[in-house]
């Protein structure tokens, strides 16, 4: 357990990983994602009340789902990377914040193209929209306050102490639904008990977001490359991995 | 000559308080800008005084808002420019303690003292009188929160050139929660109703803040310094 956790600390293997991970990923992302949209978008059948445009849901969702997600890794990632001061911390962590930003800026516009013919306004001052809109721009912070810093090494354990405080956003997203009386509906799939959705629709929607989790894991390993590259540039491993 | 936790928290908060009113102008910029933004709300809007009532709590908390962000710039920079913090941390006190120190005699300067001019604006801002306990309460509560959060922002934009614009975008996200209880709080006080739930989140935050971000803000300087 201990050699492999101290061997996710070497970056030259976990630039290999990340490269021979990478293109499965996308594989099942791409078959997952083909079969979701299909599936959700022709096969899954019309919503009694919101008729064709509850299709929006299946990208809407799990954009949104992500964008937490992504958080919570990044933020895990910034822990590891203080705590037990992991370099490849700080690079997962610098990989995901660009990743995560745009799932959340995904979630908000289809968020809003959905709520103009179901409320009637593409936005509302509504606690769970407000609340995803601040997690935007605490990725936007992170990213800004890495970049901040003319040393590197600083502005990453920077960041990653912002990113470590602004996890107790995420909570607030997710329980805003349930603690306020908002506009947005209530959780319908992540919740205990049965989800309130018949099968025929629940379906594509989990596929789809299987299909967003894998396409997060091709991308952050594609990106993670490119740091490890970045960051390590001055090191004898990386004018190896180029030329080979 | 070994001073003790107390005495060092003492002199620290002493010295901060001196500093400050040997320069009255620094004390009453944050002071004159939450007059200012108060009073451009009414001019830009309309005139009228029940339009005026509806909006003025969520007015209040965003000039409190603004003018205590304006004011953190001075938190540690000047100290962190000219040696004094790192001369702090070499002098046997654990970091956390200057750190709790000089913002507690920051919101001393700049929370209170907004709090005590709050009914100034309250009444500008046709707040009845019947409210006030309630907003200077739910302000006392914000502001030590923000001063909070505040000292982990500045702490982390210690070193940078245009750390003001970074500091506002770290710190008015994590202040958001703050902002819709204090303003529910109000909102609720100036209604007649009883404002004792969004009271109680504000002292939950509050209690959160003071008992977490010590340890933040000290790890933010001790990145930021080195």
């Amino acid at each position: 357990m201990w050699t492999w956790f101290y061997k996710l600390a070497s970056p030259p293997y976990v630039y290999g990983v990340a490269a021979a991970f990478a293109p499965w990923l996308l594989g099942v992302a791409a078959i997952a994602l083909c079969y979701g949209l299909v599936a959700g978008l022709a096969i899954a059948p019309l919503d009694y009340q919101q008729g064709d445009a509850f299709r929006m849901i299946y990208v809407h969702v799990p954009s949104a789902l992500l964008s937490l997600t992504v958080y919570t890794v990044m933020a895990a990632a910034s822990a590891v990377a203080l705590i037990w001061r992991i370099k490849v911390g700080h690079a997962v962590a610098a990989a995901s914040a660009p990743i995560g930003a745009s799932f959340t800026l995904a979630a908000l516009v289809t968020g809003s193209l959905w709520g103009r013919p179901m409320w009637g306004t593409y936005w509302a001052w509504d606690p769970r929209l407000t609340s995803e809109l601040i997690l935007l721009f605490l990725y936007v912070g992170v990213m800004s306050l890495r970049s901040a810093f003319e040393d590197p090494a600083r502005g990453d354990r920077a960041a990653a102490l912002l990113a470590i405080v602004g996890v107790v956003n995420v909570p607030i997203v997710h329980f805003s639904v349930v603690w306020w009386n908002s506009l947005h509906q209530g959780a319908t799939v992540v919740r205990l008990g049965a989800p309130r959705m018949p099968g025929s629709m629940l379906w594509p929607l989990l596929v789809m977001w299987l299909g967003f989790m894998f396409f997060y894991g091709a991308v952050l390993c594609t990106r993670l490359q490119g740091e490890l590259l970045n960051r390590e540039r001055q090191a004898a491993w990386v004018r190896e991995a180029i030329k080979s | 000559m070994k001073v003790s936790a107390r005495e060092a928290f003492m002199l620290i908060v002493h010295r901060e308080l001196c500093l400050s009113f040997r320069r009255p102008e620094q004390l009453l910029q944050p002071l004159v800008f939450f007059l200012i933004v108060t009073t451009l709300f009414p001019l830009g809007l309309s005139l009228q005084l029940s339009l005026l009532r509806d909006i003025s709590p969520g007015v209040l908390w965003t000039a409190a808002l603004l003018s205590s962000l304006l004011s953190l710039d001075s938190l540690f920079k000047s100290d962190a420019d000219d040696g004094t913090l790192e001369q702090l941390s070499l002098s046997g006190q654990g970091l956390t303690l200057i750190v709790v120190a000089k913002t507690c005699a920051h919101w001393l300067v700049t929370g209170a003292a907004l709090v005590i001019a709050s009914p100034i604006v309250a009444t500008a801002l046709g707040i009845p009188v019947a409210a006030f306990a309630t907003m200077m309460l739910s302000l006392a509560l914000g502001t030590v929160t923000l001063s909070w959060l505040g000292a982990i922002g500045a702490g982390l934009t210690i070193g940078l050139r245009r750390g003001n614009v970074l500091l506002s975008l770290i710190v008015l996200p994590l202040a958001t929660p703050l902002l819709i209880f204090g303003a529910a709080a109000t909102e609720r006080a100036i209604s007649g109703s009883s404002a004792a739930g969004a009271l109680y989140f504000l002292a939950s935050l509050c209690v959160f803040t003071c008992t977490l971000a010590p340890l933040a803000a000290t790890a933010a300087l001790r990145i930021t310094l080195e």
